[in-house]
């Protein structure tokens, strides 16, 4: 099956003040068309770094970043980003920050078209009647919710999720993550995203990548078993369990504090 | 509410001119020493034509000096704003520039340009003015989140759509604070030119004639005609803030 994010190899070194600072020594990520992979590690390893390489913002000193079997050597229009700073803009209405990524994307849909499409979103993620709002006047989850849409509107091949329910609060952190299955669902998607979270790795993904610590190379890869529809009831079976720990032993191998062991 | 926001500070004002008539009354200063509100009124009675046609000179001298100041302010904010290597390069000199007492470059530039009086009174005021400006555009530049310039460069945005687009709303609210700050400086600038350059025109030129003649009461309602344009295009900042920056309002 060919991939649609394929990351080779990927070496970078940032030229600091106070010297080259190695963040990237051997980064392997694979993304199928419609996967969903969430990027796991200790603070600082390198993992938003990673979200520049596959937007084409950063290009690296070696390997190779391929989305759709094209090399990334610059920005394209086919991804959407959100971050964990919502950055919604607060002179426009949720529907006109919705509305951004066409501006500047060329679209075949007319005014109408768009509109409609940036409304049937905001229906999809619970904004329903809150179009014609400021962002100022919307609750951080709330916020969240409208700058996803806003990173699917131009329908991007891949989306970027940079810790976007970082953060937000225990309840309403499982609340965007339901949405995010149902969005899916209604508007497929290819997604990486970037989580500090493990059991948000685990509910969201089909693949989760373990980091090292800085220079940061894949470590572990765990594959979520596909359970069909999830729900927050999976977090809590003894299948859920192995697997959180799996990783959170991988973690503290990224950062250093045991030694790695043999795990199934 | 709008008749509130309209009489609360018509009444204050009000009674800002009795006490003043009041404590002037009760201390017995003679004209020289303090002028009363009621001996202004003869004043503008007697000169309300020169207070008109000099009231206008300082107005458009000052308008004219303030919209340099925000053009060549923005213009150099956004350098600044954009680019670390100008930032670092120009902010001594721009301080440096502005912590020279303007008092003392009026007599240069009135010796410079001496005759041309509408050009050396607007270069004064746009001097005196377009500092803040400069620099609350350029903090306002350079303090955008990385991740506002990332959303639109992920999708292949220009330097100027992201400019358009992000930059320049984002940076209106400190824009009009600093014009705000700018709007009451450049009236100073103009004023010292006024009153320092011979033949002068505008109300400083009429605060400086009343000096020569010993016309206390028409030096005091000088100042207050001044009070007054002031207030006037302050207010006209306030209004275009509302309408181009009003979204940063968060009491409403």
């Amino acid at each position: 099956m060919e991939n649609l994010i394929e990351i080779a190899d990927v070496r970078h070194t940032f030229q600091t003040a106070s010297g080259p600072l190695p963040v990237l020594d051997g980064l392997e990520v694979s993304v199928p068309e419609g996967g969903f992979v969430a990027v796991v590690g200790p603070s600082g390893c390198g993992k938003s770094t990673l979200t520049r390489l596959i937007a084409g913002l950063l290009i690296p000193d070696e390997g190779s970043v391929f989305v759709h079997g094209a090399r990334v050597t610059g920005p394209r229009a086919n991804v959407g980003m959100a971050f964990q700073n919502p950055v919604l803009l607060e002179w426009r209405t949720i529907l006109d920050n919705v509305l951004l990524p066409l501006e500047i994307v060329a679209s075949p849909l007319s005014k109408t078209e768009k509109q409609d499409r940036a409304r049937k979103l905001l229906a999809l993620v619970g904004l329903e009647g809150f179009e014609n709002k400021r962002p100022s006047e919307l609750s951080g989850g709330m916020k969240q919710r409208a700058s996803l849409c806003r990173s699917l509107i131009h329908q991007p091949e891949v989306l970027i999720l940079d810790e976007p329910f970082g953060a937000l609060d225990a309840f309403t952190r499982e609340d965007l993550w339901q949405t995010m299955h149902k969005v899916k669902a209604e508007e497929p998607f290819t997604a990486v995203l970037i989580t500090h979270d493990l059991r948000e790795s685990i509910f969201l993904a089909d693949q989760v990548v373990v980091l090292s610590g800085r220079p940061a190379r894949t470590q572990f890869t765990l594959d979520v078993p596909d359970t069909g529809i999830r729900t927050l009831d999976h977090l809590y079976t003894p299948e859920a369990a192995e697997m959180l720990n799996i990783l959170r032993h991988q973690i503290e191998v990224a950062q250093g504090r045991v030694p790695a062991k043999d795990v199934a | 509410m709008t008749a509130q926001k309209i009489l609360v500070p018509t009444a204050a004002i009000i009674v800002f001119l009795i006490l003043w008539e009041l404590l002037v009354w009760a201390m017995g200063w003679p004209n020289f020493r303090m002028a009363s509100p009621s001996d202004l009124l003869p004043a503008y009675e007697r000169y309300w034509e020169l207070f008109l046609t000099m009231g206008w000179q300082t107005l458009w001298r000052t308008v004219v000096g303030l919209l340099l100041a925000v053009i060549f302010g923005t213009a150099l904010g956004m350098v600044m704003g954009f680019s670390r290597v100008m930032r670092d390069a120009l902010y001594p000199l721009l301080v440096g520039f502005n912590a020279v007492p303007k008092a003392t470059v009026v007599p240069i530039v009135a010796l410079m340009f001496v005759g041309w009086h509408d050009f050396n009174t607007i270069l004064i005021a746009f001097m005196i003015s377009f500092f803040p400006i400069a620099v609350s555009v350029s903090i306002g530049l350079s303090t955008l989140e990385p991740e506002y310039r990332d959303i639109l460069r992920a999708l292949g945005a220009s330097q100027s759509q992201i400019f358009w687009k992000i930059a320049l709303p984002k940076t209106l609210p400190e824009f009009f604070g600093a014009l705000k700050v700018s709007v009451t400086l450049a009236f100073i600038g103009t004023n010292l030119m006024e009153i320092v350059s011979p033949h002068g025109r505008g109300l400083g030129a009429l605060f400086d004639s009343g000096k020569t003649n010993s016309d206390y009461p028409l030096m005091f309602a000088v100042l207050i005609a001044l009070a007054f344009l002031g207030i006037v295009l302050y207010y006209i900042v306030v209004a275009l803030e509302k309408t181009f920056a009003g979204w940063a309002d968060r009491s409403a």
